[in-house]
């Protein structure tokens, strides 16, 4: 079930540094989200803020609110572990598990939280979640192979793979394009398509015909200059920011006028 | 190494290039560095002829003066980078051998004398009712087994978790402070560890006691320190990506840590326990103070005096009784018997190491 999101003053720290500062926005479900900015603007702080994962990082902590369908995300009673199970992440370099096969990498979800499922569930479900992420294909002969054997681009859609075998509410993907070729880049935009029926989903990006093609909703985050905040600057729909935004440095930004 | 240079032209002495740049100087023949510390070699026997033949000397003799002309004949030839390549490649050389010498020397003399009472009775039998000739090793040879098993179990379970703690959760003072403790841990000396393990015990049994568990103690403090510092040099290389994947796939932290941090690294972990196996398989002093020696057969750790290999070499080495020989020559098959422990432990750490490596990792 996609999941709406909504954010409030959000302040996000490392330590004493504050990376991102007073980002406000709503994220509808059923849709995809882009943000885009420059390189160390907190793109992908923000999203880790989104499913906690940010917190993991020895100092880092977050003020403000994330609103899940309704459920504030940073509450007091919530448990982190149960938030990353209904937000799932993609990292911008994949990461599967080395020592693991291909088939255990897409059914890590399950079986590392020990859900029992029958075996022929647990098929199904590597088949679907692979089928999903176009790599059916390519590795259904050798599905007992190591995953860190596949190229690059295979090993990302493993992980999307990976992800979207335990059916979260909401994915988000930190560049997951970044190191793929055309075609495996396409293949991952048509696969974001059809899980957008699906899921909520939020994509890092710095490609901007991506932003343009994929997403509804676009964020441009920008910084004032090195050790200032990153701010969210402009936050609407796809269309109006590539073709009328409102502030004049999303414009010099995808006009290619930065700096 | 320069041998490993592309061949030089089929006759290398013959007409040279044209052009003579830089690039396409002259090049020693590949067997150039043999030829020159052959002729080395025989310049050196030829001179010690003169005064005294001394195998040391000569071998000193043979690479100082090969080192020398090699250089000279390679900077008129090749030009100076060359001739540093070449002088360097000999130091290096020269260095290894040197640091073979001992234990090339050590593994032979023991392998030598030590083969001589390498038979059935010697790993069958213990030292009851010998004075003379004949007896074994048979208890000390379990002794040392099973204390060194009991260390294990001690040592592992508490290093790991240890280790475990300072890399995944520890942050801060505590950390801080239990690094510190691991290393001045390490630099223990053993004897003191024995000490500690023997005050231990007879704090709470009197005075006087032995007790091959007292000495799994006394060994554990020393194995520790090294699981430890070696499980954690392991653990940091786990790519923090794959805890972070593990995360967001919203397993917790602590089954994280079992299904996806420890495989992942579990054949570093193998091996470097393996290691710390070998390191404290051959104390002595600990285990002096704390287990003593017996010359029969004791296979119970919790009840009085067991005989261990290398005590039982010490004490065959400094109290032979008369005639002497014989067990000496037990104390040099002792000793053989631990090198090939420690020995086997090292190709077992590498047997590890090599099994459990993630496969077909890029
Ligand atoms: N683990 C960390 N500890 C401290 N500071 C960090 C950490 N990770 C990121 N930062 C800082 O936070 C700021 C935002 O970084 P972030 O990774 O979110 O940028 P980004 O927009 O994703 O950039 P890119 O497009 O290059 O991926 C940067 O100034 C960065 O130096
Ligand atoms: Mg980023």
């Amino acid at each position: 079930m996609a999941k709406r999101i909504d954010v409030s003053d959000l302040d996000i720290y490392y330590g004493n540094f504050k990376a991102v500062e007073g980002v406000n926005l709503s994220i509808e479900p059923r849709s995809i989200t882009a943000l885009i900015g420059p390189s160390g603007c907190g793109k992908s702080t923000f999203l880790r803020a989104l499913n906690r994962m940010h917190e993991v990082i020895p100092g880092a902590r977050v003020e403000g609110k994330v609103v899940i369908e309704g459920q504030d995300l940073y509450g007091a009673d919530v448990d982190p572990v149960d938030v990353r199970r209904q937000i799932g992440m993609v990292f911008q370099r994949p990461n599967p598990f080395p020592t693991m096969s291909i088939y255990d990498n897409v059914a890590a979800g399950i079986r590392l939280n020990n859900k029992k499922m029958k075996k022929a569930d647990l098929d199904d479900l590597v088949e679907r979640s692979l089928r999903g992420a176009n790599l059916w294909n390519e590795v259904k002969d050798r599905l007992d192979r190591p995953g860190s054997g596949l190229s690059g681009g295979q090993q990302q859609r493993l992980c999307i793979a990976r992800a979207i075998a335990v059916e979260p509410d909401v994915l988000l993907m930190d560049e997951p394009c970044s190191a793929l070729d055309p075609i495996s880049t396409l293949a991952i935009e048509d696969l974001m398509a059809e899980l957008k029926e699906r899921f909520t989903i939020v994509i890092v990006t710095h490609n901007m015909q991506q932003a343009a093609r994929v997403s509804e909703q676009t964020g441009f985050f920008n910084l004032n200059g090195v050790g200032q905040p990153g701010r969210l600057i402009e936050f609407n729909p796809t269309e109006k920011i590539f073709s009328n935004p409102e502030m004049k440095a999303t414009e010099d930004y995808i006009s290619g006028r930065f700096g | 190494m320069s041998t490993r240079t592309p061949p030089a032209p089929a006759a290398p002495t013959s007409a040279p290039p044209a052009t003579s740049t830089a690039a396409s100087r002259p090049k020693l023949p590949r067997w150039a560095p043999w030829a020159v510390f052959a002729a080395a070699a025989v310049a050196a026997f030829l001179v010690g002829r003169l005064t005294s033949p001394n195998l040391a000397l000569l071998v000193i003799y043979t690479v100082v003066l090969g080192t020398v002309v090699l250089y000279v004949v390679s900077r008129v030839v090749e030009g100076p980078r060359k001739a540093t390549d070449r002088l360097v490649t000999s130091v290096v050389y020269s260095a290894f051998g040197i640091a073979m010498v001992p234990l090339l020397s050590l593994v032979y003399e023991v392998t030598r004398r030590g083969a001589e009472r390498l038979d059935g009775e010697f790993l069958n039998s213990s030292l009851v009712g010998i004075t003379g000739e004949g007896g074994g090793a048979y208890h000390a040879i379990m002794g040392t087994l099973i204390i060194t098993a009991l260390t294990t179990l001690i040592s592992v379970p508490i290093g790991l978790l240890t280790a475990i703690y300072l890399v995944e959760y520890g942050n801060g003072r505590l950390k801080k402070a239990i690094t510190f403790l691991v290393d001045v841990m390490t630099g223990i000396p053993s004897i003191v560890a024995g000490l500690f393990a023997y005050a231990l015990f007879a704090l709470f049994l009197g005075p006087g006691i032995r007790l091959g568990i007292a000495g799994a103690v006394a060994l554990s403090v020393l194995m520790i320190p090294v699981v430890v510092r070696s499980a954690e040099e392991v653990l940091k290389l786990v790519p923090n990506e794959l805890r972070e994947a593990a995360y967001a796939l919203g397993v917790p932290r602590w089954r994280t840590i079992v299904k996806v941090v420890l495989p992942t690294a579990v054949a570093g972990l193998g091996a470097g326990i393996t290691l710390a196996i070998a390191r404290v398989i051959g104390e002595t002093a600990p285990l002096l103070i704390t287990v003593g020696i017996t010359n029969a057969t004791n296979l119970d750790p919790f009840d009085s005096r067991m005989a261990t290999l290398p005590v039982y070499a010490y004490y065959q080495l400094t109290q032979p009784g008369v005639p002497p020989e014989f067990a000496i020559d037990r104390a040099w098959t002792a000793a053989l018997i631990l090198i090939i422990l420690v020995m086997g432990l090292n190709v077992v750490a590498r047997l590890i190491s090599r099994f459990f490596a993630p496969k077909n990792s890029r």
